[in-house]
C-alpha cells in the first residue's frame, strides 16, 4: 500500500521538492499552501506529470484551528497519514535593535508553534498506527546562529530541541522524529539576499556551492523511508559542509 | 454500568497486556497495571474510539483508576 505524506509549505523551493521526491517514490502527497494557490497548484502539476497523486490544502499553520482542519482534511481524504514533514517557514530579517514584535511573533508562530499545533494533531493516528514519520525541516542558523536573523534562528533552534524531545516521547510507538538542517539553498526565501551575497556565501561553502531543493528533498525521503527506519532525534545537514 | 467496565476492561487488557483479574475498579492505571503516561493517553484515546466520546485533556488528567475511567464514561453516555 503506498504512503501518504503530508508537506507543509509545499507551494515552492523545498517543500515542493519535497512533494515531488515523495510522488516519484509512490507516495500520496497532500500540499498544504498558505497563500499562493498558483504556486501550489504548479506543485500538483508537477507530481501528477511525475505519476503521483496529490491533494491540496490551504491553511496558515500559525494558526491552530487550521492545523487541526489541515490534518483532518489530509486523513479525509487518504484514509491515513504515515508521513509529516514541518516545511513551512517564513523569514522576517532584521538586526536585534531594529526588529519589530510583530516579526519576531509571526516567525516564531509560523515555525515553531506550528509545529506543536500539527504535530499533536498527526501523534494521534500514527501511535494508534504504531508507524509513523515526522520530519521538520530546520537550518543551519538554529545551528550556528546567524546575524539578522534572531528570530528565525530561534525558531529553528526550537524546532531541534521539540525534534528531539518528541523523538523520545513517540520512540516507544514507532514513530521516528527527526530533522534536516538545509544550509544556502536556491529558493524564493534566499534570492532576497541578492546577487552578490549569494556568490560571497557560496564561496565559503566546502562543496563551492549553493544546494538546490533537490538535494535537501532527496535527504528527507530517505529519513521517510525503510532505510531510516533506525534513526531518531536526528539532525541531518544538508549544507555542502557549510557547518560541521 | 457493569457493561461500561467489561469494555474497558477488555480494551484495557488487550492494551495493556494485563491479567484481566488485575482490572478492576479500585485498579490504578500506572502502579497497578504498570502503564506509562504514554499507555494512559493512549488508552483514553482508544476509549473514546469505543464509547464515541471526547474526553477532555482537564477531565483525563484527572484519571488514575479503572473505576475513574468507567464512572467517567457511564456519566457522559
Amino acid at each position: 500500500m503506498s504512503k501518504v505524506a503530508l508537506i507543509t509549505g509545499a507551494s515552492r523551493g523545498i517543500g515542493r521538492a519535497i512533494a515531488l521526491e515523495f510522488a516519484k517514490q509512490g507516495a500520496q502527497v497532500v500540499i498544504n499552501y498558505a497563500g499562493h494557490l498558483e504556486k501550489a497548484e504548479e506543485t500538483a502539476h508537477l507530481v501528477q506529470a511525475a505519476g503521483g497523486e496529490s491533494y491540496l490544502v490551504q491553511a496558515d499553520v500559525s494558526r491552530p484551528e487550521e492545523c487541526t482542519k489541515l490534518v483532518q482534511t489530509a486523513i479525509e481524504k487518504f484514509g491515513k497519514l504515515d508521513i509529516f514533514v514541518h516545511n513551512a517557514g517564513i523569514t522576517r530579517d532584521n538586526l536585534l535593535l531594529r526588529m519589530k514584535d510583530k516579526d519576531w511573533q509571526e516567525v516564531l508562530d509560523t515555525n515553531l508553534s506550528s509545529a506543536f499545533y500539527l504535530a499533536k494533531e498527526v501523534a494521534r493516528p500514527m501511535m494508534k498506527a504504531r508507524s509513523g514519520r515526522i520530519i521538520s525541516i530546520v537550518s543551519v542558523a538554529g545551528i550556528s546562529g546567524n546575524a539578522g536573523q534572531i528570530n528565525y534562528a530561534a525558531s529553528k533552534a526550537g524546532l531541534i530541541g521539540f525534534t528531539k524531545s518528541l523523538a523520545r516521547e513517540l520512540a516507544p510507538r514507532n514513530i521516528t522524529v527527526n530533522a534536516v538542517a538545509p544550509g544556502l539553498i536556491e529558493t524564493d526565501m534566499t534570492h532576497v539576499l541578492g546577487q552578490a551575497t549569494l556568490e560571497k556565501l557560496s564561496a565559503s561553502i566546502p562543496l563551492g556551492r549553493a544546494g538546490k531543493p533537490e538535494d535537501v528533498a532527496g535527504v528527507v525521503a530517505f529519513l521517510a523511508s525503510e532505510a531510516a527506519a533506525y534513526m531518531t532525534g536526528q539532525v541531518l545537514h544538508v549544507d555542502g559542509g557549510m557547518v560541521m | 454500568m457493569s457493561d461500561v467496565f467489561e469494555r474497558v476492561k477488555t480494551i484495557i487488557v488487550d492494551r495493556l497486556s494485563v491479567d484481566g483479574a488485575k482490572v478492576t475498579p479500585e485498579a490504578t492505571f500506572k502502579e497497578d497495571l504498570g502503564a506509562d503516561s504514554l499507555d494512559v493517553v493512549e488508552l483514553i484515546m482508544e476509549l473514546e474510539d469505543e464509547f464515541d466520546m471526547e474526553i477532555s485533556d482537564e477531565d483525563a488528567e484527572k484519571i488514575t483508576t479503572v473505576g475513574d475511567v468507567v464512572n467517567y464514561i457511564s456519566s457522559h453516555q
